[in-house]
């Protein structure tokens, strides 16, 4: 309570009397009767279209095959939305102008009341429940509420283990499939690369080799989920750019071959895969939020909401002249997670 | 077409249809006593207004969600294992897909009608958000949420959040690489959560993404959990509307008291029934002519694979676009990376908007004081701050939708990728504040117009020449109803300060709470202008009464000219 609520409407300083409620208005279907007839017609015409409609749906069913096409639609999704949509449509429209042009079209007034219960009906409904807190003993037995209440609390426990095969605890993500030795391949088609492969201002998406190879028995060392997890980590792009754009970090001098680098494709925002390379400014944009990497400055964040430069894959060339990785990524590859500085560090260390 | 004229009405109880139907009617009855409850609400009043239908579209469009989405559930596979399609779409052949994307592809290809369902489907859910989004802008520009109405206004919330998390988790279930890049994104938000965010990734996703869980997980929220607590919450949403009764405009015999319209036996049970069908008839020609989500075209998820230009569903665009205009904030402190950028934006921008929402109600009654129910709408412009508010928050929301396009924007405009999001990470707080003002001025010219309406009649479009050579337009006083309308609002309360001092001149408890009070109070009403009083108007009647020539002189029905010199009718 206080003075500034508002509690009834003060004064009745009202410029203009509430007229009250207008008089009924005539439509033409009430004073004329063929007026109301043709109305019923027109009504009655949308039903019998709307019937006629839904048994084309049956025949669309029946006589249309999949494949076929209409103005380059197909033909039976076509015919499916159009007679079941038109018929629907017309029985709606039918039954609204029913109610707007036929139906009586009187209005009425029904009294409001306030949304609160009476005082009595409160006072009642308070006694009730101080019986049936009295009778309850409540107030008497405190202990037996406490210890009801703890045991509730307890519940909680249960139901909180039981979620806890949700899922494994989380790990680092330190380390992908990338090992010292493995061949940079082509995604698609598995091929390895030879530097000779790339002109400046190329880029490959690729991925590491593993991928496309078999065990002892014919079998993908990955597939399904595996490969999935492993390429959400490990898939890199490769690009070529003149030796002398490249500003490579302290230490990093060695990890392209002949101006080749390979960075990873998982952006460290939220994990999209990029590949929107720009080859005059050396520049790679991620399509889903727009940060812009550049691949030439150790894949330094130049735009946009990521924090982390693209994590760098140091390559080199194996005796056969084909890109191999010459070890995994030495920084953490997709989105931040809590622990990352922490795993990073270590990672660090190891270096 | 009978020759037959108008037939004397038979009570239903003697038509043969009524006879036959009086006994399970009457058994029944004698079990569950409807009788009682059938007599108060049958004949229930519904007020009339286009904008009261935009709630309807929402309702219905979520009962065609429930039709369709039960026929999806007779094919859809909500699984992640591996198969190798083949099947009618050729150029998919031979590839590896999961079991979720392959059976999406069954349900375009071969179930036939299956496309239809599936575009409907999805079409009506983008309809559904839309249709609660216009619904709550309509309740909330006219007031309508306000006492007794706090509770359904804070369910209709939980609705429309709701109902976009249900849309979200749907439109991922095909597993299709536009629907894995949105899993992406959200796993990339879920481990931005600080101290707990590897924790919730590894649980959710039953490891590291992408998993084997998610996808049936999504589909068991997707068709079982959340579609229940809408169905629930849908039915107290109602419950309370027919309870409270449904508010309306005002006009002449329409007070706080009352409720005007049509019964619910006949007409409004056959207007809103009868709507359903067009918000179904509507939805399967969208089906059948309009394409939603061709996941055939966009081959199925690969995580090292994105399609330029991703967007996701239009109700997602503004987290996506706060997403993408976010400065880089990631900072490591106690040993640990904190990626406020991506938590800000993705889980603290939807988290802003819906608790704001939930607490306006609250928060007006406390600024404005106001302890009485109201069942009359008021008209935006009669309460500018309140309106100029919500243009604002709808200005930020736009503002975060645009970015969620940027990339669009930036191709089909041929214009700068990084001006676009420098404009709109400037604009995201500058262009509510310039909305704010403008729309409040705008309600203000508008409540001044309708004072000037009211006192001055209005333009007849006739000029005269007086004897001097002079021009002047001749203006006619409105029509009683109409100068009714437009002063049935509310009048400005006085804004008197709160005492500083109790009676005893000890200084009041909670002076700093009430100084806040009342100077909220200020800011809420200082603007508004007050309607005329009674005095104002006797005085500009006899004024306009005095005029020589009054128009009425050009017959009882003359209503002015339009500017085409065309008689004008009200």
């Amino acid at each position: 309570m206080s003075d500034l609520d508002i509690r009834q409407t003060q004064g009745s300083n009202e410029p203009i009397p509430d007229p009250g409620l207008q008089e009924h208005q005539y439509r033409p279907q009430d004073v004329d009767e063929s007026q109301a007839r043709r109305t019923e017609r027109q009504i009655s015409a949308m039903f019998l279209i709307a019937a006629v409609l839904f048994i084309a749906f049956a025949v669309v069913y029946f006589a249309v095959e999949p494949e076929e096409t209409i103005f380059g639609w197909s033909a039976q999704n076509t015919g499916f939305g159009f007679t079941l949509g038109g018929a629907m449509l017309l029985i709606g429209v039918g039954i609204i102008q029913w109610a707007k042009k036929l139906m009586g079209d009187h209005e009425i007034v029904e009294m409001r009341h306030s949304a609160a219960s009476s005082a009595e009906d409160r006072t009642e409904a308070l006694a009730v429940i101080n019986t049936g807190v009295e009778e309850s003993g409540i107030g008497r037995r405190p202990m037996i509420v406490r210890s009801l209440g703890l045991a509730l609390g307890a519940l909680g426990v249960p139901a909180v283990v039981m979620l806890r095969d949700l899922g494994p605890l989380p790990y680092g993500h330190t380390e992908t499939v990338w090992k010292k030795g493995m061949r940079v391949v082509v995604d698609v088609t598995g091929r390895p690369i030879k530097p000779s492969d790339m002109r400046v201002g190329d880029l490959i998406n690729a991925e590491p080799s593993v991928f496309f190879e078999t065990d002892e028995d014919g079998n993908r060392v990955f597939h399904g989920t595996e490969l999935m997890q492993a390429k959400a980590k490990a898939a890199v792009i490769v690009v070529r750019m003149r030796p002398e754009a490249i500003t490579p970090k302290k230490g990093r001098e060695n990890w392209g071959v002949d101006g080749i680098l390979a960075y990873s494709k998982i952006c460290t925002h939220v994990g999209c895969p990029i590949s929107l390379w720009e080859q005059q400014t050396h520049h790679l944009l991620c399509p889903c939020h727009q940060s812009t990497f550049d691949l030439a400055d150790n894949g330094k964040v130049v735009f946009g909401p990521a924090a982390r430069p693209l994590p760098q894959l140091p390559l080199a060339v194996d005796s056969e002249g084909y890109l191999i990785a010459t070890s995994d990524f030495p920084e953490i590859v997709a989105p931040s997670y809590p622990r990352l500085a922490h795993d990073q560090k270590k990672l660090d260390e190891q270096a | 077409m009978s020759a037959q004229t108008e037939t004397e009405y038979t009570p239903i109880e003697n038509t043969p249809a009524g006879r036959k139907l009086g006994g399970p009617v009457g058994w029944l009855d004698d079990r569950l006593g409807l009788a009682g409850a059938a007599k108060k609400n049958l004949r229930k009043v519904f007020p009339e207004h286009w904008s009261f239908m935009l709630g309807e579209i929402a309702l219905w469009s979520f009962v065609v969600l429930l039709i369709t989405g039960v026929f999806l559930t007779f094919w859809f596979q909500p699984s992640m294992s591996e198969v190798e399609y083949h099947g009618p779409y050729g150029p998919l052949n031979g590839l590896e897909m999961s079991q979720a994307y392959q059976s999406t592809l069954k349900i375009s290809f071969e179930v036939r009608g299956g496309l239809l369902m599936r575009q409907m489907h999805h079409w009506a859910a983008a309809l559904f958000v839309a249709a609660m989004m216009a619904h709550m802008l309509r309740v909330f520009f006219t007031g309508a949420y306000r006492k007794p109405r706090e509770v359904n206004w804070l369910i209709g919330v939980g609705l429309l959040s709701m109902g976009m998390v249900e849309g979200f988790a749907g439109y991922s279930l095909p597993d299709d690489l536009l629907s894995g890049t949105g899993l992406r994104f959200v796993d990339g938000m879920i481990r931005s959560i600080p101290l707990v965010g590897s924790h919730l990734e590894f649980f959710i996703f039953g490891g590291e993404f992408p998993g084997n869980e998610i996808i049936p997980r999504l589909y068991m929220a997707h068709i079982l959990l959340i579609p229940a607590l809408l169905l629930g919450l849908i039915g107290a949403h109602m419950l309370l509307l027919v309870y409270h009764k449904h508010t309306q405009w005002p006009g002449p015999g329409r007070t706080n008291d009352n409720v005007v319209g049509y019964p619910m036996l006949p007409v409004y049970a056959a207007k809103a029934g009868g709507f359903f069908f067009v918000v179904f008839g509507v939805t399967a020609l969208m089906g059948a002519f309009l394409q939603i989500n061709p996941v055939w075209t966009i081959g199925p998820y690969n995580p090292s694979e994105v399609l330029a230009g991703s967007q996701p569903d239009w109700y997602m665009g503004f987290s996506e676009g706060l997403v993408r205009i976010m400065p880089a904030w990631e900072w490591t402190f106690f040993g640990l990376t904190w990626s406020f950028g991506i938590f800000v934006a993705g889980v603290g921008g939807l988290g802003l908007i819906f608790t704001s929402l939930a607490l306006w109600p609250f928060i007006e009654r406390w600024i404005t004081g106001d302890q009485r129910e109201h069942h009359l709408l008021e008209r935006p412009r009669n309460a500018p701050t309140r309106t100029a508010l919500g243009v604002a928050a709808m200005t930020f929301y736009a503002c975060g939708w645009l970015g969620g396009g940027n990339d669009i924007i930036a191709t089909k405009f041929h214009s700068d990728i990084f001006t676009i999001t420098w404009v709109l990470r400037i604009g995201i707080i500058v262009f509510p504040i310039i909305a704010f003002i403008v729309t409040r001025r705008i309600c203000i010219g508008l409540q001044r117009a309708d004072a000037e309406r009211v006192l001055h009649g209005y333009e007849t479009g006739v000029i005269e020449r007086s004897p001097e050579g002079g021009y002047a337009e001749r203006h006619a006083p409105l029509p009683v109803t109409e100068q009714y309308v437009l002063t049935a609002h509310e009048r400005k309360p006085e804004l008197t300060g709160p005492a500083e001092t109790d009676e005893n001149g000890v200084r009041a408890p909670k002076a700093e709470r009430s100084k806040l009070r009342a100077r909220l109070r200020r800011f809420y009403y200082e603007h508004t202008l007050d309607k005329p009083t009674a005095h104002e108007v006797e005085h500009a009647a006899e004024h306009l009464g005095e005029f020589d020539g009054h128009p009425s002189e050009q017959g009882e029905d003359f209503q002015g000219v339009s500017e085409s010199g065309i008689p004008r009718v009200h």
